[in-house]
């Protein structure tokens, strides 16, 4: 498990106008943080900037106290186009077991902990079929095989279900669940649908749109074991709903809460 | 449809399109070979004639040396031979030159017009040079052969290397591939089918230059030399059994290389399909 320190991060891509405009966020040990956001407001950018896939133009990273230089080593990354994501030319173990081979595993270990990794997503059939012979959510749930099966201290996932039918997504979201709880690892997911991100997450931070700063950040005060069905009926799950909902949009916190630097709300489109 | 039927279908289809295939090149024959045994010109022998003489000329051996004459060995074996190795090199320098140029945009830059340059110069142009350059015989032959069938491998896989897609490389830095695993597990791969598509390029280019580099003075063996020897003593039957043969090679070779091409980048169907 990993503990993730983001302090005055800023990134801009050349020019003056910025993505991220000075991010404070502290994810401790263990937990599921869902970062949520208008489209466009830097989200991907903040992801990418964790996983030391671009060097950010500002501020600090630390991970377990060691700062983010390059991409750390024990970080798995679940992107949202699975199917450009995994090989197409290598089969659904030889994906998931690809990463491995820096893990000093021997060629039987490899396979073994493949495949241990595709029936931990309800795959076990699947290893020797291409990427390609599988649908959507079969592809998406190979590709956090991929990512189980590397053991990481932190997962990051960027709009892991945004390409899948909404039956499915219910089914990878609650996949995601059990992941989080029978395996210790701290996960960051980067969502724009605000259902999912107070179902799936212990936390919601709400980012404004860009130069991108948390707008907000909520507990998510629900029962841990969660269902797609009851959980969403539950008088805290709507109020966090209507609240995220509401922060994504540009509006303050709701009254009681604090009130948070809003910016100008006028401005704020909203996804979809 | 029934089961049943289903094997009969597929055995007529084969047919069916074995039919198509070949009907119209027979009929061509078939017209050629009337047609040359109603002129009688001496130049244009009939195929059946032809025929003829190929087999006398390489295919008369013993049934232990797979009916190749003493003769295939003087001339097809070290054109084949020749244009192998030739190939070999060019495929060889072409995608590790190509993967280094693929992967460095500076390179490339720098790079580019030179070699455009350079693909662009007929090959057969630079044989004077590489007279100079090379002994005569095999090693001046190749290195012809290489001079024109390293561009479309090397420009090929360049541009495949650098096409490789952004979220495909994102995948291999999140997971800390070491560099000779991105080379073999995703950049290569990725690269193939255009490196495919500039083999079967050299390798028609090759045979063309295999059988021009053999028509040089310096030369005692080979298919061009053949070819040369028959023009001089008007051998006309053997200087066409040399083009049907050359015909026939390239085909041959063609044909192997889809094969080929089919089964390594058989994980392509697939994706073309759902795209």
């Amino acid at each position: 498990m990993a503990m993730l320190q983001i302090t005055g991060l800023t990134h801009s891509y050349g020019g003056d106008h910025g993505v991220l405009g000075g991010i404070d966020l502290t994810v401790p040990d263990g937990r599921l943080v869902s970062i949520v956001g208008p489209s466009g407001c830097g989200k991907s950018t903040l992801l990418r900037c964790i996983a030391g896939l671009i060097r950010p133009t500002g501020g600090t990273l630390t991970l377990d106290g060691s700062p983010i230089d390059g991409v750390p080593d024990d970080l798995a990354v679940v992107f949202q186009d699975y199917s450009r994501s995994l090989f197409p030319w290598l089969t659904v173990r030889d994906n998931v077991a690809l990463p491995l081979r820096r893990r000093g595993m021997s060629r039987p270990e490899r396979r073994a902990a493949a495949q241990e990794a595709l029936e931990s997503v309800g795959l076990p059939d699947a290893g020797r079929r291409y990427p390609w012979q599988l649908s959507g959510g079969m592809q998406q749930r190979v590709s956090i095989a991929r990512a189980l099966a590397y053991r990481p201290s932190l997962m990051l996932m960027d709009e892991p279900f945004g390409s899948v039918d909404a039956q499915t997504r219910e089914d990878l979201e609650d996949l995601l669940l059990q992941v989080h709880r029978t395996q210790k690892m701290t996960i960051l997911l980067v969502t724009h649908d605000i259902d999912e991100s107070v179902y799936v997450g212990d936390r919601v931070v709400v980012l404004n749109r860009s130069p991108a700063r948390v707008h907000a950040d909520l507990d998510v005060d629900l029962p841990a074991s969660r269902d797609q069905i009851e959980t969403r009926g539950l008088p805290e799950f709507v109020r966090l709903r209507a609240e995220v909902g509401r922060l994504v949009r540009g509006g303050g916190r709701s009254p009681g809460a604090e009130p948070a630097d809003t910016g100008t709300a006028s401005d704020i489109v909203t996804d979809e | 449809m029934t089961a049943a039927a289903r094997p009969r279908d597929l055995a007529g289809r084969v047919a069916g399109g074995l039919l198509h295939r070949w009907l119209p090149p027979a009929v061509l024959v078939a017209g050629w070979e009337a047609a040359t045994r109603a002129a009688e010109s001496p130049f244009f022998p009939p195929p059946s004639a032809i025929a003829a003489r190929m087999r006398d000329l390489w295919f008369s051996g013993p049934a232990s040396r797979l009916f190749l004459s003493a003769e295939a060995g003087d001339s097809i074996a070290p054109s084949l031979a020749r244009m192998g190795l030739a190939l070999l090199l060019s495929v060889a320098a072409g995608v590790v030159l190509g993967l280094a140029l693929g992967r460095s945009e500076r390179a490339l830059a720098y790079l580019e017009p030179l070699l455009q340059f350079a693909r662009v110069i007929p090959p057969p142009t630079m044989v004077p040079v590489f007279v100079v350059l090379f002994q005569l015989g095999t090693q001046m032959q190749v290195a012809s052969i290489v001079f024109g069938a390293v561009w479309p491998i090397l420009l090929n896989t360049a541009d495949g290397v650098r096409s490789v897609d952004a979220l495909q490389m994102d995948t291999a830095n999140a997971f800390r591939l070491s560099a000779a695993e991105r080379i073999r597990f995703v950049i290569v791969p990725s690269a193939l089918p255009k490196i495919f598509a500039g083999l079967r390029l050299a390798l028609s280019l090759s045979l063309i230059l295999m059988v021009f580099s053999e028509l040089l003075p310096g030369t005692s063996d080979g298919l061009g030399f053949q070819l040369t020897y028959a023009q001089s003593a008007s051998d006309v039957p053997t200087i066409w059994a040399v083009i049907v043969l050359l015909g026939v090679l390239g085909y041959l070779f063609n044909s192997i290389l889809l094969a080929v091409e089919r089964r390594v980048l058989s994980w392509r169907r697939g994706t073309s399909n759902s795209q």
